[in-house]
């Protein structure tokens, strides 16, 4: 693949698109580093329920998080054909696990739909838009809003 | 490069000055007179100037040149090293550094200490010699033509470099005879500039100013190399200059002068015989300095001491020709007493120099200066190397039935290979604890002087090497330990005479290497620990039972407690709000330990064990509920597999465990770390009795104990959190991760203190 030769017009994003479940959500492909298949990670002691652990990344401790239960879904049973998406968000790496990558989609700021109007906070907090593409729907996530900046703590 | 860069450079070989100086002040004190210790003193200040000036740093400036104009009598031996003017001189180094700091960081200084110290500084200067200002300029004819009693004038006189001082001659007999310049050598000098001085900023001119400082200078400008007009490269370097000077002060200052332009200019220095047979001819002056080749100080020790007695004999011979035209007859045998005395004199300054000389060989070696980051980077990636190394060697194993292949013998080659490029890797980063020694010889003078006390810090296995972030961890808890043992420790002069000991307290500090670990052993030689005062003290203080029988060792280490301190008064040295507990913290922090043995009337001795790198750990790899956890070594007592008769329940869920008639509580790993939901059999696990910071024992139980190995250690929070009960994590040979176990934390957890901190989804950003 080769990302390089696309010419990208001014307000066009690139988009990486993944499955959980039945559904299609979508993040910014700048902020994706790799795409991995699953390994067993190591259970942190006092995590949250979506984290699935630490698994190790070339030397680096990379925590694993399962984007299915964060987002307020059925959690995974993670099995070697799921995907570990490795982002970048501000300044950490961390390990999304979802069901399967689809595809990369090349799309213009006036593709992204507003957020409906739903009753969830917990999908709107997430939600930055959604995308119509050839009768598929997809949710565009702002990984940023999935880990909140609280760099005191972990600084 | 940018300005910035530049001048952070320059601080950093500041630093390397600063040591150098420091170390060569010591050296000083310690009875060295090599002209080359001196040197090496004098050009350390003279580099920080420099630097400072090409940075307008002009506080630096203005206290290094009037520190350097004192060092520069040192010298010229216009200014005897004596214990007093080295004291001065180590307090200048320190408001040098000071200084430094200062001008780095942009901190302030102590202005009336440093205006203080320049006073003493220009009084020594000026002291010995007729008037300030001929320090500078020309001292060596004007103390000449001062009419100087016999007696004073060793101290007075010209001398060369060598440390080998000429005869003691009154001049007053040939007072008005001859110039101003007589009787000092002359050495011709060609200075040819190449292109490169003028392109780095340098000015011929400027040099040949400092030049003229050193003594009478006649100059003459070549310009024969001058091309035409046509040719003429406006940036090019034409000139050059033929020098005559006379100067007492010899060769070696004549070439400092051009130090910072000897790669870009030729130069040639030599003395110059005719002027000096001219001179001694004429004036029919039997006092001839010493010539001597400077040359020879490189030299083996065998052939300086020929030298060295060659000079004497010359010596000895112009005393006698001094002694036949003296009509004094005393001043005959005054000089004919201070040649045999320096005689011994030049015999043990051989005998320095030779030994400086080789510590200069050992220690000099060719170094880089390189970025932390990519130093690291590089240890990550073998680190790495060496995790798929063991990984590939494992799957060849699993698949490999022959067991003889040459896909077994070449993986057992890369097996030695990674592990040498890990162990040379990891040397990479190690240094020796030399600056961290030199900083506390600073803190030691300090603190001497604030409480008036004389102390003597011996310091050994300075050239120990450990990693640098250990280094860099090590000083504070040290620094503490030295004003303890100096505020503390060592006795008062006068109780220290009254107990029949030397007035002068003694602190030995010592660094050796010890089965992979670094010892660092602080001893002092002062009244020991006050026994019963620091058991008073801690049952005051509710630490411990007032009935409680206490061994002389748990006596000692109750100092280590929060919240003790042995000094009866407050004092600004001590009274900071850190005692021994913090002390014994950061150096548990760092993955050591650290002990105390006192004697009454002689003195303590704290001993502290650290890992040579904080890089990796040596670690009980055990299994926790199925998870694999690494649990530090140093903070494991022992391990023991507990009987079901020694676990005793102990209220509604809290187990004891009895070992050796005492009760220690369990507990449970794997439920701490909410790992299980219930408390696992403590008879099918092992227990691992270990030590936390607060003195107390705790066995933590574990499923299973995988067995010992060192690991590098990862960090969790540079893309996680901190996680409670968790201090890191590393990669096991497996390529999994495994987290460290923070002991005290779980230790403190079993206290009842929570471990559970705030686990929200905010903290996983």
């Amino acid at each position: 693949m080769s990302y390089a030769v696309k010419n990208l017009n001014e307000g066009d994003r690139e988009l990486i698109a993944f499955r959980i479940g039945d559904q299609e959500f979508c993040v910014n492909i700048m902020s994706v580093r790799e795409i991995r298949g699953w390994t067993p990670a190591t259970a942190m002691p006092h995590s949250p329920a979506y984290m699935l652990g630490v698994i190790n990344l070339r030397g680096a401790v990379l925590p694993i998080i399962d984007l299915a239960a964060r987002l307020g879904m059925k959690p995974a049973d993670p099995t070697a054909r799921h995907v570990i998406i490795v982002a970048q968000v501000r300044r950490k790496v961390v390990g999304l696990l979802v069901d399967a990558v689809s595809d990369i989609l090349t799309v213009t700021d006036e593709t992204v739909q507003p957020t409906p109007e739903i009753s969830s906070e917990l999908e709107r907090q997430f939600a930055r838009g959604i995308l119509a593409i050839d009768k598929r729907m997809i949710c565009l996530i702002e990984l940023e809003s999935l880990f909140p900046e609280t760099e005191s703590e972990a600084a | 490069m940018d300005m910035n860069e530049i001048k952070e450079i320059f601080f950093q070989e500041c630093e390397e000055q600063l040591a150098e100086l420091e170390s060569g002040l010591l050296k000083l004190n310690d009875g060295d007179r090599d002209p080359e210790t001196v040197n090496a003193v004098f050009r350390a200040v003279h580099s920080i100037k420099g630097g400072a000036g090409a940075f307008g740093l002009d506080d630096l400036v203005a206290f290094a040149h009037v520190f350097e104009t004192t060092l520069d009598c040192v010298r010229s031996n216009k200014l005897e090293p004596t214990q007093d003017v080295l004291k001065v001189m180590l307090k200048s180094a320190d408001v040098l550094a000071d200084l430094t700091n200062a001008a780095r960081d942009g901190g302030s200084v102590d202005e009336s200490r440093s205006r203080s110290l320049v006073k003493e500084l220009e009084a020594l200067a000026n002291g010995e010699l007729p008037s300030p200002s001929a320090l500078a300029e020309a001292p060596a004819p004007k103390a000449a033509a001062k009419p100087v009693p016999a007696a004073a004038a060793p101290t007075a006189k010209p001398t060369d470099e060598s440390g080998f001082q000429p005869v003691p001659f009154s001049f007053d007999d040939f007072g008005g005879e001859g110039d101003a310049g007589s009787g000092m050598p002359a050495y011709e000098i060609i200075f040819k500039p190449r292109y490169e001085l003028y392109s780095k900023g340098n000015d011929a001119t400027l040099l040949l100013r400092d030049l003229s400082r050193l003594g009478e200078m006649t100059i003459y400008c070549n310009t024969d190399d001058l091309p035409g007009l046509e040719e003429l490269d406006p940036e090019g370097a034409y000139f050059f200059w033929n020098v005559t000077i006379k100067t007492d002060k010899g060769e070696d200052a004549i070439r400092t002068v051009f130090e910072f332009a000897e790669w870009d200019c030729e130069l040639t220095v030599k003395p110059v015989e005719d002027a000096r047979a001219d001179a001694t001819s004429n004036d029919e002056l039997p006092m001839v300095p010493v010539p001597f080749d400077l040359s020879i100080l490189d030299e083996s020790g065998a052939t300086e001491e020929v030298s060295a007695s060659n000079a004497r004999a010359e010596e000895t011979a112009a005393a006698v020709a001094a002694a036949e035209i003296a009509s004094n007859v005393t001043q005959l045998a005054s000089a004919a007493a201070r040649v045999e005395k320096k005689e011994s004199a030049a015999a043990a300054a051989a005998a320095a120099s030779a030994a400086a000389q080789n510590n200069a060989a050992a220690g000099a070696g060719q170094t880089i200066r390189v970025d932390l980051d990519r130093v690291d980077r590089l240890i990550n990636l073998v680190g790495e190397l060496v995790i798929n190394q063991a990984m590939l060697s494992q799957s060849v194993i699993e698949n490999d039935t022959t067991g003889t292949s040459s896909i077994n013998m070449g993986l057992e080659e890369l097996q030695q290979l990674t592990r040498e490029i890990q162990d040379s890797v990891m040397a990479i980063r190690a240094q020796p604890v030399k600056p961290v020694f030199q900083r506390m010889s600073r803190i030691v003078r300090e603190i001497a002087d604030m409480t008036g006390k004389s102390i003597r810090l011996i310091t050994e296995g300075e050239n120990t090497e450990v990693d640098k972030t250990v280094i860099d961890k090590l000083a504070e808890p040290l620094t503490h330990m030295i004003r303890n043992a100096v505020d503390h420790g060592i006795e008062t002069p006068e109780k220290r005479a009254a107990a029949g000991k030397n007035t002068e307290g003694t602190v030995r500090l010592t660094a050796k290497h010890r089965s992979g670990r670094i010892l660092i052993e602080l001893a002092d030689d002062g009244a020991g620990i006050n026994r019963e005062k620091v058991r008073q003290k801690a049952i005051d203080n509710d630490l411990i039972p007032a009935d409680s029988n206490l061994s002389d060792e748990e006596i000692d280490n109750l100092i280590f407690l929060p919240g003790f301190s042995t000094a009866d008064k407050i004092s600004d040295i001590s009274g900071r709000g850190v005692g021994m507990d913090v002390v014994k913290r950061s150096i548990q922090a760092l993955g050591g330990r650290i002990n105390i043995t006192s004697k009454p009337g002689h003195g303590s001795v704290f001993t502290m064990s650290l890992p040579l790198t904080l890089a990796v750990l040596d670690g009980m790899v055990v299994t926790v509920a199925g998870q694999t956890l690494v649990v530090p070594l140093t903070a494991i007592v022992e391990t023991l597999q507990p009987e079901a008769a020694a676990i005793h329940s102990f209220g509604a869920n809290h187990r004891l465990i009895s070992i050796r008639n005492s009760f220690c509580p369990l507990v449970d790993v794997g439920r701490i770390l909410n790992f299980r939901a219930t408390q696992a059999n403590p008879v099918e696990g092992v227990a691992l009795l270990v030590e936390s910071e607060g003195g107390g024992q705790r066995a933590l139980m574990v499923d299973a104990i995988q067995g010992q190995r060192q690991v590098v250690i990862k960090s969790l929070e540079a893309n996680y959190t901190h996680v409670p009960g968790i201090a890191a994590a590393t990669i096991l040979g497996d390529g999994r991760v495994a987290l460290i176990l923070d002991v005290d934390a779980v230790v403190g957890a079993s206290r009842g203190q929570s471990l559970k901190a705030e686990m929200s989804l905010a903290a996983v950003g």
